[in-house]
């Protein structure tokens, strides 16, 4: 069982929701992130997505943009990221997952050759450098087969996707496949805080439950610790990025933690 | 469909995006093939746009050059003033039939959100159309224009503020509304099947080429050169050349100031990479950020370049090549004064690569060059850089 699995598997035992929080690594800069990381698991945080900022993220609203624009401006990359992640295994022993665009993960060390086996390389020394599991959002179920079975054959969870639009057929397909937990979004749209009715998502969660026992995250919007608490009653977990990440930004780092710590307290309450 | 062209092309779109990508492939693949939609668009593309469009011989053009006989494919003539509207009114027409009431769009130049709001007044639709902020100061006029025919402009500031950032506003734009709005996309790039689809509603313009060429000289051309932003306009000329080894095809794409500040995306230091939903060349750093591209013309500034484009360059199906800024506004000129044709700055480029191609032909070739669009809109632009320079 894997360190994503096991972590999981445990917070499934002791009937508690997880919760994860995403980071951009390099943002405000590298050592805030790095420190933002090791402490948002001190708060109360399960499991840490660490963003891998790209410059053009698609399925992103401002806040994560913005973060990820300063973050490019202080240089981080997939490398970096690796050497990150690395440096945070001697302290942490909570699950690690990349957020990243496909772009720039299949660049991986193309400085040092002309290649284009780069998402392979990337893999390898992530899941060396203590990396369980990656997210992609610009690769959908059509794209992922080579991208998920590399994945695999490293050791790495690759995180799928379901939307309030995803159809049936296309949900059983992606359940029956997933590992790790299945990244379920809660309206259609960016990354960003928003005023949501959580029963929409709730809906998917359940006929998803018909065809996975896989957990169930639910991301985008969530950013209160009663919002937190709303959505983890359809699923597993929660996903939260924008309020920690707008936080961060803003210089607020204790405020961040503040976030994040109610919203564990939040979660272990509502259950 | 085939999702790809060759190793190039596919959908690298947020799940989200995913089930409306699917909605609008099977909707054109049931418009394709049905002769109403296919009559309405042919009626659409007459009847309002103006086509067939002509192709006129530049005399003046061929007798300064010497070897060679020149032809303009005047797209610059169709309502609007640019070849965007053949794709527009296909898309919108597809738009209609799917139920959609609302388009979103992006623009760089402006010519494609003109396009759109056009289509979208037509239409009875709803219309908003992302633009960069730095887009909306070098074409004012054409941000007045989409707002006198009803639609929204919204500035996007993010990034560099131009088209790549525009397109990923459009994007996520759609992705929160996508139940009732269509994205109307403006060139050959994006998730498939849109590439497939620009083609196909822009592949007019090689189809009249070839008409015309039997039907007036009893030949088919021995060259055929576009400007290359995105490529809708250079895709549409030599789709229909595409069995024909003896026309070569000849995308220009804008080399911009230097080797650092231009446009090259296949003539120059571009590598596969995905961007706005497909592989395809991609100016990037070695980590995979996007570069900024950079032209004098608004239309040409795209880091990314259509995926059928990428493997036409590996195939060796059509050859890429590039004219700086400077040679640019001298074709600009050029062919104001010598034909008393305005191009714009985009078709401009196209122009310019006859200096280089023109030594290279012989009497009896015969050269068409699409003239992809009118340079009304860049009259005060080219005005203010030439006052600048001191030219």
């Amino acid at each position: 069982m894997s360190r994503l699995e096991s972590k999981l598997n445990e917070l499934k035992n002791q009937g508690r929701k997880a919760l994860n929080i995403y980071i951009t690594a390099g943002a405000p800069d590298v050592e805030t992130s790095k420190r933002a990381i090791i402490e948002a698991t001190k708060a109360g945080a399960d499991i840490i997505e660490i963003g891998i900022p790209f410059s053009d993220p698609l399925a992103d609203g401002p806040v994560i943009q913005a973060s990820s624009t300063a973050a490019i401006k202080n240089r981080m990359s997939p490398y970096r990221v690796v050497s990150i992640i690395k440096e945070l295994r001697k302290n942490i022993d909570n699950p690690l997952i990349g957020m990243g665009y496909i772009n720039s993960l299949m660049s991986y060390g193309y400085r040092y050759g002309n290649d284009y086996n780069g998402f392979e390389r990337f893999v390898t020394e992530a899941k060396i450098a203590g990396m369980d599991g990656l997210i992609i959002p610009d690769v959908p179920h059509e794209e992922s087969t080579q991208i998920k079975a590399t994945s695999r054959r490293k050791g790495i969870h690759l995180i799928e996707f379901v939307t309030p639009l995803t159809t049936i057929e296309r949900m059983e397909s992606t359940c029956k496949d997933a590992t790790g937990f299945i990244y379920c979004v809660s309206n259609t749209g960016v990354t960003g805080v928003k005023e949501l009715d959580f029963s929409k998502i709730g809906e998917v969660t359940n006929q998803a439950r018909e065809f996975t026992q896989t957990p169930l995250m639910i991301g985008f919007g969530i950013g209160t610790p009663q919002a937190a608490a709303n959505a983890a009653k359809f699923a597993d977990g929660v996903i939260v990025g924008s309020a920690v990440v707008k936080r961060l930004q803003e210089n607020k780092f204790d405020e961040a933690m503040d976030l994040i710590h109610s919203m564990r307290v939040a979660l272990d309450q509502s259950k | 469909m085939e999702s790809r062209f060759g190793k190039y092309g596919g959908q690298y779109v947020p799940e989200i995006v995913m089930p409306a990508l699917k909605e609008t492939e099977t909707a054109y693949n049931e418009a394709k093939d049905d002769r109403e939609f296919q009559n309405e668009f042919k009626f659409y593309l007459k009847n309002y746009a103006g086509r067939p469009t002509l192709l006129y011989e530049a005399k003046k053009l061929t007798e300064h050059y010497g070897a060679g006989r020149i032809f303009l494919k005047r797209e610059d003539l169709l309502h609007t003033g640019a070849h965007k509207i053949n794709n527009a009114l296909g898309q919108a027409l597809l738009a209609k039939r799917m139920g959609k009431t609302r388009i979103v769009a992006e623009t760089g130049a402006g010519q494609h959100g003109v396009a759109s709001a056009t289509v979208a007044a037509l239409f009875g639709m709803d219309c908003i159309v992302f633009m960069g902020v730095e887009d909306m100061r070098r074409q004012a006029l054409n941000v007045f224009r989409m707002e006198l025919l009803g639609a929204k402009v919204q500035g996007v500031e993010s990034g560099t503020g131009t088209l790549k950032d525009a397109t990923s506003e459009a994007i996520r734009y759609w992705a929160t509304n996508i139940e009732d709005t269509y994205y109307l996309i403006g060139s050959c790039v994006g998730p498939h099947p849109y590439p497939t689809m620009v083609r196909d509603f822009q592949s007019c313009i090689g189809r009249e080429i070839r008409a015309q060429c039997i039907k007036d000289y009893g030949r088919l051309p021995t060259h055929v050169v576009a400007c290359v932003g995105g490529g809708s306009n250079a895709i549409g000329t030599f789709y229909e050349f595409l069995e024909d080894k003896r026309v070569k095809m000849i995308g220009v794409e804008a080399g911009g100031k230097n080797s650092f500040e231009n446009a090259k995306t296949l003539s120059g230091r571009g590598r596969p990479g995905v961007l706005h939903g497909a592989y395809s060349y991609l100016l990037q750093t070695p980590e995979g950020q996007v570069i900024e591209a950079y032209s004098v013309s608004a239309g040409l500034d795209y880091p990314g370049v259509g995926p059928e484009h990428s493997f036409f360059k590996d195939e060796k199906i059509a050859f890429y090549d590039s004219v700086s800024d400077e040679e640019a506004l001298e074709a600009f000129k050029f062919l104001s004064k010598t034909e008393g044709i305005v191009p714009a700055l985009e078709s401009a480029h196209a122009i310019a690569y006859l200096e280089k191609l023109m030594p290279q032909t012989k009497e009896s070739d015969m050269i068409v060059v699409c003239l992809s669009g009118r340079g009304d809109k860049d009259v005060s632009h080219v005005a203010e850089i030439l006052k600048n320079s001191g030219r």
